[in-house]
């Protein structure tokens, strides 16, 4: 009886032994179903559309449906793709540096971006560092207030700052009211506006991640530098910018980014001799309808973004090591 | 080899003849006046009035929410007195903000930068100071020397272990060379063993630098092994300040010499006083002590009695000598430590006793069981008469 027992006790442990290779196999496998679903997902909504619009951006223009050739046919076979290959051309890259409007809306989206990264760092960074330093009942009212914007449509927003900036608008009249003014300055159509719009629409982005990384800040670093002699604006220098720069880097790209590629802000707000790329674009597609070239507007945009683009990843990376 | 030995005969003559706090003609470094500090309606500090001397290891033992950490704190100057003085040589602290105080302090959770590196730690003081890039290169490398971190100079503080972090915020507070050094609970975050070589090398440290140490702690022990002086806080008060041995011998209330120890504590009413004596009548019977203490005839008191020095026999004890006190009991649990076991005896009276005794053999089987009847002796100068 007890040996029978015994064996059976045996039996179920090697039954066990020779299931577990196998369920760690499923495991791993299962990991890499998990892993590989951000891959399709960049393929299928990153990769597939971009390789779509590269080869429009090397296709010729064409009163057709869809408005470029050549179009590929697979049920042709080798010889209609040879043909295919051969009739793509870097012919709207070269319009495209030849022709000065394009540079100077590149130039101005970059400077644009850039100016009013610095505004949005600036404002930014002392909204997140009071917001911080507010007593801690008072801040996740403080983060409500900085996303509430969010619950109105970004257009309805950016439409209101017409209204505010408009010759009889808000703004002046509160100017005038205030007798800071004689005359009613221009305000809509202006570069002005356009930063301005900018600054308000992006403020979100700047402050939250800031507000995460000095929120983190932990207050006894700062005592500890106050204790070795370091009076409090110095150890600002010294412990609470170098300690939130991550924040800063993350907000900065958060906002570079997009605005370089902004449409509605400078097309509602700005002026006509404020073009952004993103406003070339929208004439190329919709009123030239030429998509090859908006096409090629859009490759060099990216190519243009790819390093900020990585610099942000490789910084990234670098903190979640560091975490560890 | 003989260097070493001078030393440490200098550091064991330093302990046992340093007492400038029993010299009246000397004058304290740090002297805190009716300090009182408020949080609220709460005062974590009440009225703490204390002195302490240069060279001294002062510690600050408590617990958890007794003020202590907030008395290092207004030294520090991290807090301001709601109300009273801090004085350092003689200078009112009062609105000196904590840079420019000659203290320095080694902080609880080390507060060590994470953006520097362990010689970055060490140096970011004394580039407070504009030292000269030299002297601060040597006096880290120097300092580094002392705590034993040499070859760590380039790591983070996230690439070093606990006990190496510890020592950085250590090497990172003496740079300085500072009057006098705080230590908020400087051991908490290290493990048992580590705990207790640290310590050793803290008492070395400080004779060797000569330098005022004064220590918050919550562990009783490490308070004993380090301190000259242990300022036992309650509630935010001071309840008594004494060397280690005057604490656990001669303990002002119930409640310090409940913290610092294990006390058997027996109630009774004080029958009578006479030229060393003091009777107790008590539910365990009359029990004598040789010294009423502030105690008056009549009134309350408790009966304060070490477990290390009750004996606990089967036979009961004959003769007078180291035997004034004797009750008897049963045994109800043995907590068998290895070096020492613990009996909690029930005694016939009603009231439960502990007593320690040391395990001299290495029998297995001890003579004192479960449930035997046993008598506890304790001479009358073991016991303490308290009446808080």
């Amino acid at each position: 009886m007890a040996t029978r027992g015994g064996n059976r006790a045996h039996a179920v442990t090697a039954m066990n032994d020779n299931s577990q290779p196998s369920l760690r196999a499923r495991a791993s496998w299962a990991q890499r179903l998990i892993i590989l679903i951000p891959y399709l997902w960049l393929a299928a909504f990153f990769l597939v559309p971009f390789l779509i619009v590269l080869k429009i951006s090397l296709s010729q223009t064409a009163v057709a449906q869809p408005p470029y050739t050549p179009v590929f046919d697979p049920s042709a076979g080798w010889a209609a793709l040879k043909g295919f290959l051969a009739e793509l051309s870097l012919v709207n890259y070269l319009s495209l540096a030849g022709d000065a409007l394009y540079l100077s809306a590149y130039v101005k989206s970059l400077q644009v971006a850039a100016g009013s990264t610095l505004i949005l760092l600036i404002i930014g960074y002392a909204l997140a560092y009071g917001m911080a330093r507010a007593p801690r009942r008072l801040q996740p009212l403080l983060v409500t207030l900085v996303v509430l914007p969010f619950w109105t449509s970004f257009l309805i927003r950016v439409y209101a700052w017409i209204n505010i900036l408009q010759r009889e608008g808000l703004l002046n009249q509160a100017l005038l009211a205030l007798r800071l003014v004689d005359e009613l300055p221009v305000w809509l159509a202006t570069d002005t506006a356009v930063y301005i719009g900018i600054v308000y629409s992006y403020l979100p982005f700047m402050v939250l991640p800031i507000y995460a990384a000095l929120e983190q800040l932990d207050e006894t670093l700062l005592e500890a530098a106050a204790d070795l002699g370091c009076p409090p604006w110095k150890a600002f220098w010294l412990v609470t910018l170098p300690l939130s720069l991550p924040g800063v880097l993350a907000g900065a790209l958060l906002c570079f980014i997009p605005i370089v590629g902004e449409f509605v802000i400078p097309d509602l707000l700005g002026g006509s001799d404020m073009v952004m790329i993103g406003q070339t674009l929208w004439t190329e597609f919709f009123t030239n309808r030429d998509w090859p070239i908006a096409s090629a507007v859009a490759v060099v945009m990216l190519i243009i973004l790819v390093a900020p683009i990585v610099t942000y990843q490789h910084f990234e990376a670098r903190q979640l090591e560091a975490g560890r | 080899m003989s260097n070493d030995k001078a030393r440490r005969s200098v550091l064991g003559g330093v302990k046992r003849d340093f007492a400038p706090w029993a010299d009246p003609t000397a004058r304290p470094l740090i002297r805190f006046e009716q300090i009182t500090k408020r949080f609220g309606e709460t005062a974590a500090v009440d009225r703490a009035t204390l002195d302490i001397y240069e060279r001294e290891f002062f510690a600050l033992l408590g617990p958890s929410g007794c003020g202590k950490t907030t008395l290092l704190r207004l030294l520090a100057g991290f807090e301001r007195p709601s109300e009273g003085r801090v004085l350092l040589a003689g200078d009112d602290l009062g609105l000196v903000p904590p840079y420019q105080r000659p203290v320095n302090m080694m902080f609880q959770a080390y507060a060590l930068f994470p953006h520097l590196t362990v010689e970055g730690n060490v140096a970011f003081g004394l580039k407070q100071d504009g030292l000269a890039r030299g002297e601060i290169k040597a006096r880290v490398a120097e300092m580094l020397g002392l705590v034993k971190l040499q070859g760590l100079e380039q790591r983070k503080p996230h690439q070093l272990s606990g006990g190496q972090r510890q020592r950085v915020a250590l090497a990172r507070a003496l740079v300085k060379r500072p009057k006098v050094l705080l230590l908020d609970e400087p051991l908490a975050a290290l493990d048992r063993k580590l705990r207790e070589s640290t310590r050793f090398e803290l008492m070395h440290l400080q004779d060797r630098l000569g330098l005022t140490f004064v220590i918050v702690t919550h562990d009783r022990e490490e308070a004993m092994t380090l301190a000259h002086r242990i300022a036992v806080m309650d509630h935010g008060r001071i309840v008594q300040v004494a060397t280690p041995a005057e604490i656990y011998e001669q303990p002002r209330s119930r409640f310090i010499a409940e913290f610092i120890g294990d006390v058997n504590l027996i109630e009774g009413g004080l029958a009578a006083i006479e030229p060393g004596l003091a009777a107790i009548e008590s539910a365990a019977g009359r029990l004598t002590a040789a010294d009423p203490g502030e105690a008056k005839l009549g009134s309350q008191v408790w009966l304060a009695v070490r477990p290390e020095k009750v004996r606990i026999s089967l036979e009961r004890p004959d003769g007078a000598a180291g035997a004034a006190n004797c009750v008897a009991g049963q045994v109800t649990d043995i907590g068998y430590l290895g070096d020492v076991s613990i009996y909690h005896v029930r005694l016939r009276a009603g009231p439960m006793m502990t007593a320690t005794a040391a395990n001299l053999t290495r029998m297995v089987e001890r003579p004192i069981g479960w449930h035997d009847q046993v008598w506890l002796s304790w001479p009358r100068e073991a016991g303490i008469v308290l009446t808080r």
